[in-house]
């Protein structure tokens, strides 16, 4: 299965996390996590706070180091990679407490996710004129179709720390969107939001699951939202892997209902 | 960018573009054309202040790239400045390079040795950065002090006029000229890199280096990339002033020049493109204005610019201490703010 990823095609692939153990000192953040994320699906990742499901992305983007276990983007082992590298290889993401850079416009957050799509070499960029002019121009052009789709529009020349909290989540999701991710890791899209809010964020997830074709990965607390919206489920209730199964599956499942969902 | 009614962008390149309008080109073009001639009237001595003033906002526009975009705090500035300008000291008087190929030498050896000591900067931040480039000030001032058979120890040595071809730039008409045109150069890079992908990354990691680094950005590659490019600022600047002053001596690249640089870009406004011109301007301009007032004085005060320099440090220590209270982006705030209610006088909105 393919998709067209900055003018190449390229094979889309799953994400397989074995066995993954975390420890901050005396900490266990993750306990012997194991999941997969095959492609073409949305995987909830669900449960109480502390659980480590922020522990288990962080992971998986290279910014913590598991003491053990592997993770594996398709075939290639990605565990000790350089946070760097593993985003411009298309595992991108969105954080749970805005990280946007605070200093630059919406328009320009969103140019800076395509930082790895962007070939031409400092000097040239220096020149301006020519090539990087030509290359800006068309990367432009991306930034604008995302801020059309996620109807940024308005916020195109407001400095991202003056905006309001929805407008950063937005921002922060067109910023991920601009990387042409091949697998999108979201931490917790919907805090703080509306019914109303809340039904545009997954109306946005679901359009990109199916315009891009590529698995998505949601970490979220609000169940009405994942068990519409996500194939299938992983529990973690501290550290610990406690279920995985389809939504169905899941509200049913005893462990599930004692350790997160409640009688 | 505020348009003109009715001026509107059609294009990504017209959206993207400074110098948008017929004005900006005019005000552009009558503005060189003004600044090129100052040397056919004006006096020895305003011409004198105008090149030194030049020097400075080359080496501040380099600061500006490493503190102001990329956030990486250096508080070792004029050392840098100093590693150029005993490289192309060196270079055209010991060993007769012409002077453009030790200009450029000037500048990659400062960017080299700038690289090495922004090192540090790969593992701590902030306060910690400045410590270590507080060392790099001293290790460098140090070396130009003592390593006597290349730098001529504390007395320093004489260097040659520059000279292109047949031209020789022998006193501050014609030092003008090429100053000039390489603030000129140096000023379109710089905005150049600040508008793309590199002065996005560096603002980026200024902001939130973690998400950066997350995002794709290597931290490591950029930061050094900032030490190189605002070193080699430093290195093309102090190149220039020592073939203006026509000597080198390790004072001239002391920790008060460094702490000059840094107040210049604080009183100008750090991460913008007028900053350095604005910081540079205000405090030469305070300073001639000080000298001007102490020769005022001088008949009712006869010894009163004995205390010149000691009223110089304590009027610049009381301008920046002002800025940082009341107006800590800067004089660049300041002149947007201008700009913007000039285009909406008489409306506030």
């Amino acid at each position: 299965m393919y998709q067209r990823r900055a003018e190449q095609l390229v094979e889309i692939k799953g994400l397989r996390v074995e066995d993954i153990y975390l420890s901050f000192g005396g900490i266990q953040s993750l306990v012997g996590v194991s999941t997969e994320i095959l492609e073409r699906e949305i995987l909830g990742i669900i449960g109480p706070n502390g659980a480590g499901k922020t522990c288990l992305l962080n992971c998986i983007n290279g910014f913590y180091r598991p003491q053990r276990g592997k993770i594996y983007w398709g075939d290639e082992d990605i565990t000790h990679k350089p946070s760097h590298q593993i985003a411009d290889a298309g595992i991108v993401r969105t954080f749970q407490n805005i990280e946007l850079y605070t200093g630059l416009t919406v328009q320009d957050n969103i140019m800076a996710g395509r930082h790895s799509l962007i070939k031409t070499n400092i000097f040239l960029q220096g020149i301006y004129f020519g090539l990087a002019h030509s290359e800006e121009i068309k990367h432009r052009r991306a930034v604008e179709e995302i801020i059309d789709f996620l109807e940024l529009e308005d916020a195109r020349t407001q400095v991202a720390g003056s905006l309001p909290y929805g407008t950063r989540k937005r921002v922060e999701l067109g910023r991920a969107l601009a990387a042409e991710p091949r697998i999108l890791l979201l931490d917790e899209p919907m805090a703080g939001m509306n019914v109303e809010e809340k039904e545009d964020v997954a109306r946005f997830i679901i359009d990109i699951h199916e315009l891009r074709g590529i698995p998505i990965v949601l970490v979220e607390h609000d169940m009405g939202v994942v068990m519409d919206i996500c194939d299938r489920l992983c529990v973690l209730d501290f550290g610990n892997k406690i279920a995985e199964g389809i939504p169905t599956e899941i509200q049913a499942n005893p462990t599930v209902i004692e350790a997160y969902l409640g009688r | 960018m505020g348009l003109p009614c009715g001026c509107y962008n059609t294009t990504y390149a017209k959206d993207m573009a400074i110098l948008r309008t017929k004005t900006h080109w005019a005000l552009l073009i009558g503005g060189l054309i003004l600044w090129f001639s100052i040397p056919l009237w004006s006096s020895a001595y305003l011409l004198h202040i105008i090149n030194y003033v030049g020097i400075l906002i080359i080496a501040t526009i380099g600061l500006n790239i490493l503190t102001g975009y990329c956030g990486q705090f250096s508080i070792g500035h004029a050392a840098f400045v100093g590693v150029g300008g005993y490289t192309s000291a060196i270079l055209t008087t010991n060993y007769g390079f012409p002077f453009l190929g030790a200009l450029i030498c000037a500048g990659l050896m400062a960017g080299l040795i700038g690289m090495v000591f922004g090192l540090p900067a790969l593992r701590v931040k902030g306060f910690y950065l400045i410590m270590a480039t507080l060392a790099a000030q001293f290790i460098l001032v140090y070396i130009f002090g003592h390593w006597d058979s290349m730098t001529g120890g504390a007395l320093g040595f004489h260097v040659v006029a520059a000279s292109i071809g047949p031209l020789v730039f022998l006193n501050n008409r014609s030092q003008f000229y090429i100053i000039m045109i390489v603030l000129v150069l140096g000023v379109y890079f710089a905005q150049n890199l600040s508008r793309m992908q590199l002065g996005r990354a560096f603002v980026a990691i200024r902001d939130n280096d973690l998400a950066a680094e997350v995002m794709g950005i290597s931290l490591w590659k950029y930061k050094i990339i900032a030490f190189f490019i605002g070193c080699f600022y430093a290195g093309i600047a102090g190149s220039l002033y020592v073939h203006w002053m026509r000597s080198v001596i390790p004072e001239h690249f002391s920790l008060l020049s460094s702490i000059w640089y840094c107040a210049y870009l604080i009183i100008g406004g750090m991460g913008t493109g007028v900053g350095p011109f604005l910081g540079v301007g205000l405090v030469v301009g305070l300073t001639e204005l000080l000298r001007m007032g102490y020769g005022a004085v001088a008949g009712i005060f006869p010894y009163a610019s004995v205390y010149f320099a000691a009223g110089n440090n304590m009027l610049f220590g009381l301008v920046l201490i002002l800025f940082l209270i009341f107006e800590p982006r800067g004089l660049a705030h300041r002149w947007g703010i201008l700009k913007t209610s000039y285009r909406l006088w008489p409306f506030s909105y």
